[in-house]
């Protein structure tokens, strides 16, 4: 039985590895600093994913403003008033919205948001992904407060704290390393996301910072350059997708640092 | 089971009589009681968890409660701070008196009455805070200071009253959670005193601590009495005798009987309290 589930084990984490390591391979040739900083050029010229990086950052902060504040308040009201058949629902709806495939939201942000403002744009690729993330993070939110003991509840209410204080000033901060591992989750999640950008965000070959213009990301970059015919825009793509891991990476790195169990 | 429950009133009434009794040699014992329960039932949902509880609880002293698992006394405990509010499907009846006022009349204010009446609980549960931030807490939510200055006298006060201080003194800001299990109970006790409540309720306080840290408890009750009503729940009979002045045995939802600790260890009333205190049953 151990040697069962541990040779399971080493072949899932092999697999990983080869993963990753085909990625640095394949990666790593068209990978230097013009690339980074540079744009699109035509083939031939060379050109980078400076503004993929920037889109892509953008588009993640945009959504993560968005859903995270929201994401949060929900799973604070499940954990903490959802035992009724409102809560019954908004779980229910939360945990169908987690299974509705990424390019659903794209077409519906695309007729929401896109159509009405007659332009694609960095907001509605945004709101995409604000919408990938909300039910992730209230799910996750919900469960680490569930597990945070009744005990700590009980000792706030016993000192005199009104419910609401005991819930924000000592439930969800014990909580918070959890709740900030939820939230990074849905982060890594959003940042390889292509479908919903597709007709939302749309992409770019230009620098752009505008939210009400379309913007470039690394994912449609890379799937741009994947389908291309060109042998230089495919080596491109390669070290688009290292970047891209990377960042993602950096993002988990961060976040963990900053929310660190002080206590 | 042979043995016929006995009437709770006059166990009671018995009890009250020796209350009397015990004024000569029990000079705190005052007229009128801190705590005066009378007629309590409890119900979770349908189960009656407590049947017909009265029961007077004089003004600085300690009572230990007793009694088999799932006997109530728990469930009684918390009562008396409207714990089990938080609860659902809880309902209360009859009425439990605090300095004469009911505190389940229509309009009491729930967070005075915490306030009022502290809670140390069988688990020690500090708050993922320092230990500071543990022992400010209730200060700080109840407005009780109004600077820091004060703040930092209060919690000083607490801690040297819950017999911590010297242990902490030079780690405040450290966390709560890295104090050993004993510590961390006293913080529990610190953290409650601070607000400067006039009774405490102690839920089995040093069940999950070793002998040591136990005994430093019991010591920090029999201090604590000079100031404080004290109820404590506990498993273990030696402790009762320890540290109780009166102690109430309760059996399946019922009070059994309420004695002075000395009589109740000696020569208790009712034979079903003898029978569980020789460790016949329970």
């Amino acid at each position: 039985m151990t040697t069962l589930t541990a040779l399971c084990a080493l072949f899932a984490v092999a697999v990983l590895v080869l993963i990753l390591g085909y990625i640095i391979w394949r990666g790593v040739g068209a990978l230097n600093w013009r690339f980074l900083v540079d744009t699109p050029k035509p083939v031939g010229e060379g050109g980078g994913i400076g503004n993929a990086i920037v889109g892509s950052l953008l588009l993640i902060a945009l959504a993560s403003a968005m859903g995270i504040p929201f994401g949060i308040a929900t799973g604070i009201y499940l954990a903490e008033y959802g035992g009724g058949r409102l809560g019954n629902l908004v779980r229910f709806v939360a945990d169908t919205l987690t299974g509705v495939p990424s390019i659903v939201v794209g077409v519906f942000v695309y007729s929401v948001i896109v159509l009405p403002m007659q332009q694609f744009s960095a907001f509605a690729g945004g709101v995409a992904l604000a919408v990938i993330m909300v039910p992730i993070v209230a799910r996750t939110t919900e469960e680490m407060i569930r597990l945070v003991p009744g005990s700590l509840r009980e000792a706030a209410l016993a000192l005199g704290a009104p419910q609401w204080r005991a819930t924000l000033g000592i439930v969800v901060p014990a909580a918070a390393s959890g709740i900030a591992t939820g939230a990074m989750l849905a982060i890594a999640r959003i940042a390889g996301e292509t479908a919903p950008l597709l007709f939302t965000a749309f992409g770019s070959r230009f620098f752009s910072l505008y939210l009400d213009q379309p913007i470039a990301s690394l994912t449609v970059q890379i799937y741009n350059y994947a389908i291309s015919p060109y042998d230089e825009w495919h080596a491109q793509a390669w070290a688009a997708t290292l970047v891209l891991m990377s960042l993602i990476l950096a993002i988990n790195v961060a976040v963990r640092f900053f929310t660190r169990q002080k206590y | 089971m042979s043995t016929p429950t006995p009437t709770i009133k006059a166990a009671t009434e018995r009890a009250a009589r020796r209350t009397g009794d015990v004024d000569l040699f029990m000079p705190v014992v005052t007229a009128t009681p801190k705590i005066r329960v009378e007629n309590l039932n409890f119900f979770y949902g349908r189960t009656q968890a407590l049947h017909d509880i009265s029961l007077d609880i004089p003004e600085r002293v300690v009572m230990a409660f007793i009694g088999p698992s799932g006997c109530g006394k728990s469930t009684f405990l918390r009562t008396l701070n409207r714990m089990n509010d938080i609860i659902p499907n809880t309902r209360v009846e009859g009425r439990v008196l605090i300095d004469g006022r009911d505190i389940y009349a229509p309009g009491m204010d729930v967070v005075a009455l915490r306030r009022k009446v502290g809670m140390v609980f069988q688990k020690s549960n500090p708050f993922p805070k320092s230990i500071f931030e543990n022992v400010a807490y209730g200060l700080r939510i109840n407005r009780l200071v109004r600077d820091r200055a004060e703040l930092e006298a209060r919690v000083e006060q607490a801690l040297r009253d819950a017999a911590l201080w010297e242990e902490v003194k030079d780690r405040l800001k450290a966390s709560a959670l890295g104090l050993s299990g004993g510590q961390q109970q006293r913080l529990c006790i610190a953290r409650a005193l601070a607000v400067k409540p006039e009774v405490l309720l102690m839920d089995e306080p040093a069940s999950a601590l070793d002998p040591i840290a136990t005994q430093k408890i019991e010591e920090l009750i029999v201090e604590l009495k000079k100031n404080y009503t004290i109820v404590i729940v506990t498993h273990n009979m030696q402790q009762a005798a320890r540290v109780s002045d009166f102690t109430a045995f309760f059996w399946m939802g019922k009070l059994i009987e309420v004695n002075t600790t000395e009589k109740m260890f000696t020569n208790p009333d009712q034979k079903l309290t003898e029978d569980y205190i020789t460790g016949r049953f329970g």
